[in-house]
């Protein structure tokens, strides 16, 4: 089973992000770069897979230089082989262009499972994994909190509103996985001394064969018109537990006519 | 007035409070235009349409649509996109939802904005990002604007329209086929309403120190009518399922009311609950950050303060 793993490198989950005021992007630089935390699990479950049946995992990400960390990381937890697409020209890229250049660069490898994180936990679109399946016009199996996969077979069950579905496809597909589909391991030394050596292609625009005119800011097919910090929330009313403190709130939410 | 498409949110056939919700914004962008994907349109589901002024519904109805995950959505959009040119599509920001619209994107060649909080009648969105940090105004650039737009976000009016039925018939496209729904698992659900859904959403994190102690914060719900969630530190303690989780890594509410019991609020858990109307705060220790999104916060013992406020509500109701 050849399995593709897409992931990107994010600002650390538990830092505040804020938006540049030059071109209205994220700014990646003013916290630490991770790998996607909902990614691990995509790379997790992509290396269990391959040691239940054999196969290989690439890992395929857009992103500035230092993007090539989650790479590696991904690496030291026991992928076989990296993909990197880094150009200036890529900035500022919406999910529409992110998802034509990741769908133009695994078309062509022949790829049986592509796995995505349920989402990134900056943008928090969550729309690339089915944009990608519409670009490549294979099965969307995403949402996963199980998967399955029996020769040609992947079965999954997706998370809804309401439980979960069952759904099955033949492969190629482009899968999602939700946080808690596995526990991802943490690199070991050993693993992390191999990565050194694991190949890693580095493609511009031009290498992977895409076209400029539909990546970077220029491209995109939404802008942002402006932002701002949201206006601090005027302070509420703070009391201290006297053996009252639930009769108090019970007036409150009164007051405000939600009982 | 142009047409503005609205797709239909519905579980068996039950219209979900978000459609009203995504008519009412589409009423001041257009004229409504309900479209209806998969079997099970009925009576109920027109009565609900025409309550919150939908002139017209489409239904392709085909029983085999609700066989395939999220893309007949998609394929049925696109053909209206192509037949009606609207001028803009409104889908609800869930998880299926946030798919249609981007299959939808890529399909039809226009721009796509996901959770936004409001759309001006020249279709500028707000959105609320990082954790409500920030507020964004964005436009879309390409082709026909398509929003998601965040349950709770817009207060549904009701506006008799006609919700004339017109039956649409569209292939599904090759790929869409290609994934099957074999099965349907409904989870255990006490009768509350949906976590993204809720007007109301009581909460519990670290404090609530074990899986039992949950009980309380069913029993506040319980009495409020209200979803349950859990902040990251108690689902990952396993004191609660993970889908309740509420967060960067879970679930973004938006609930008119949210009460945060034993939470700290780090920005993993204020990423998903900061835009909620009003915020009511439990907490032991008077230095934790939730404290700072608080309308009205008690520094107390939860089990103390939570109980006496379940018992206040009974008494009142």
């Amino acid at each position: 089973m050849k399995i593709a793993v897409c992931v990107k490198q994010v600002p650390d989950t538990w830092a505040e992000k804020q938006l540049k005021a030059s071109d209205s992007t994220l700014d990646r630089e003013s916290a630490d770069g991770v790998m996607n935390e909902l990614d691990e699990y995509a790379v997790e479950e992509a290396l269990r897979l391959v040691e239940a049946s054999g196969g290989d995992v690439t890992i395929v990400t857009m992103g500035p230089e230092r993007a090539a960390e989650t790479v590696r990381k991904a690496l030291s937890m026991g992928a076989d082989s990296g993909v990197h697409l880094v150009d200036a020209g890529f900035h500022g890229s919406d999910a529409l262009a992110t998802s034509y250049a990741l769908a133009e660069v695994i078309k062509d490898r022949g790829f049986d499972l592509v796995i995505f994180g349920s989402e990134s936990t900056d943008a928090r679109m969550s729309v690339v994994p089915a944009m990608v399946a519409e670009r490549l016009g294979v099965a969307q199996l995403t949402f996963a909190q199980k998967v399955e996969v029996s020769g040609s077979d992947v079965t999954i069950e997706r998370v809804t509103e309401s439980g979960f579905d069952t759904v099955t496809a033949t492969t190629p597909v482009v899968l999602s996985v939700v946080e808690k589909i596995n526990e991802p391991r943490y690199p070991s030394f050993k693993g992390i001394m191999a990565a050194k050596k694991k190949p890693v292609e580095t493609l511009s625009i031009a290498d992977a064969g895409l076209d400029a005119a539909k990546l970077g800011a220029s491209a995109a097919w939404s802008s942002v018109v402006d932002f701002a910090a949201r206006p601090p929330k005027a302070a509420g009313v703070v009391t201290t537990d006297e053996g009252d403190g639930g009769v108090k709130i019970a007036q409150f939410l009164a007051d405000q006519k939600f009982i | 007035m142009s047409e503005v498409l609205v797709l239909v949110e519905q579980q068996d056939g039950v219209v979900k409070k978000v459609t009203g919700e995504l008519l009412t914004l589409a009423r001041s962008l257009g004229t409504p235009s309900a479209v209806w994907v998969g079997p099970g349109y009925g009576d109920a589901a027109a009565a609900a349409l025409a309550e919150f002024g939908a002139a017209t519904v489409y239904v392709a109805g085909d029983a085999s649509f609700a066989d395939h995950p999220v893309a007949p959505k998609s394929d049925v959009l696109a053909h209206l996109v192509s037949e009606k040119a609207p001028c803009a599509v409104l889908v609800a920001s869930t998880a299926d939802g946030k798919e249609a619209a981007g299959r939808l994107a890529v399909r039809t060649n226009s721009g796509v904005i996901t959770d936004a909080v409001a759309v001006s009648a020249d279709l500028i969105a707000t959105q609320s990002v990082f954790g409500g940090s920030t507020v964004v105004h964005s436009q879309v650039t390409s082709g026909t604007p398509i929003f998601t737009v965040r349950p709770n976000s817009v207060a549904p009016e009701a506006a008799t329209g006609a919700a004339v039925r017109v039956d649409v018939t569209v292939a599904l496209s090759a790929s869409t086929t290609k994934a099957k729904v074999i099965g349907r698992t409904a989870a255990v659900k006490g009768g509350r309403p949906e976590l993204a859904e809720a007007a109301i959403v009581v909460s519990g994190g670290r404090g609530v120190g074990s899986a039992e102690g949950f009980g309380v914060i069913e029993g506040l719900a319980d009495a409020l009518h209200a979803a349950v969630g859990a902040s990251r530190a108690a689902t990952d303690a396993g004191w609660y399922p993970h889908q309740y989780q509420v967060g960067q890594t879970g679930k973004t509410v938006s609930p008119q009311l949210y009460i945060a019991n034993g939470i700290s609020g780090a920005i993993q858990h204020r990423a998903g609950m900061q835009t909620s109307k009003t915020i009511v705060v439990v907490n032991k220790d008077p230095e934790a950050p939730i404290f700072e999104l608080a309308d009205y916060a008690v520094v107390g013992d939860l089990f103390q303060v939570v109980p006496q406020l379940t018992e206040e509500i009974s008494k009142r109701a």
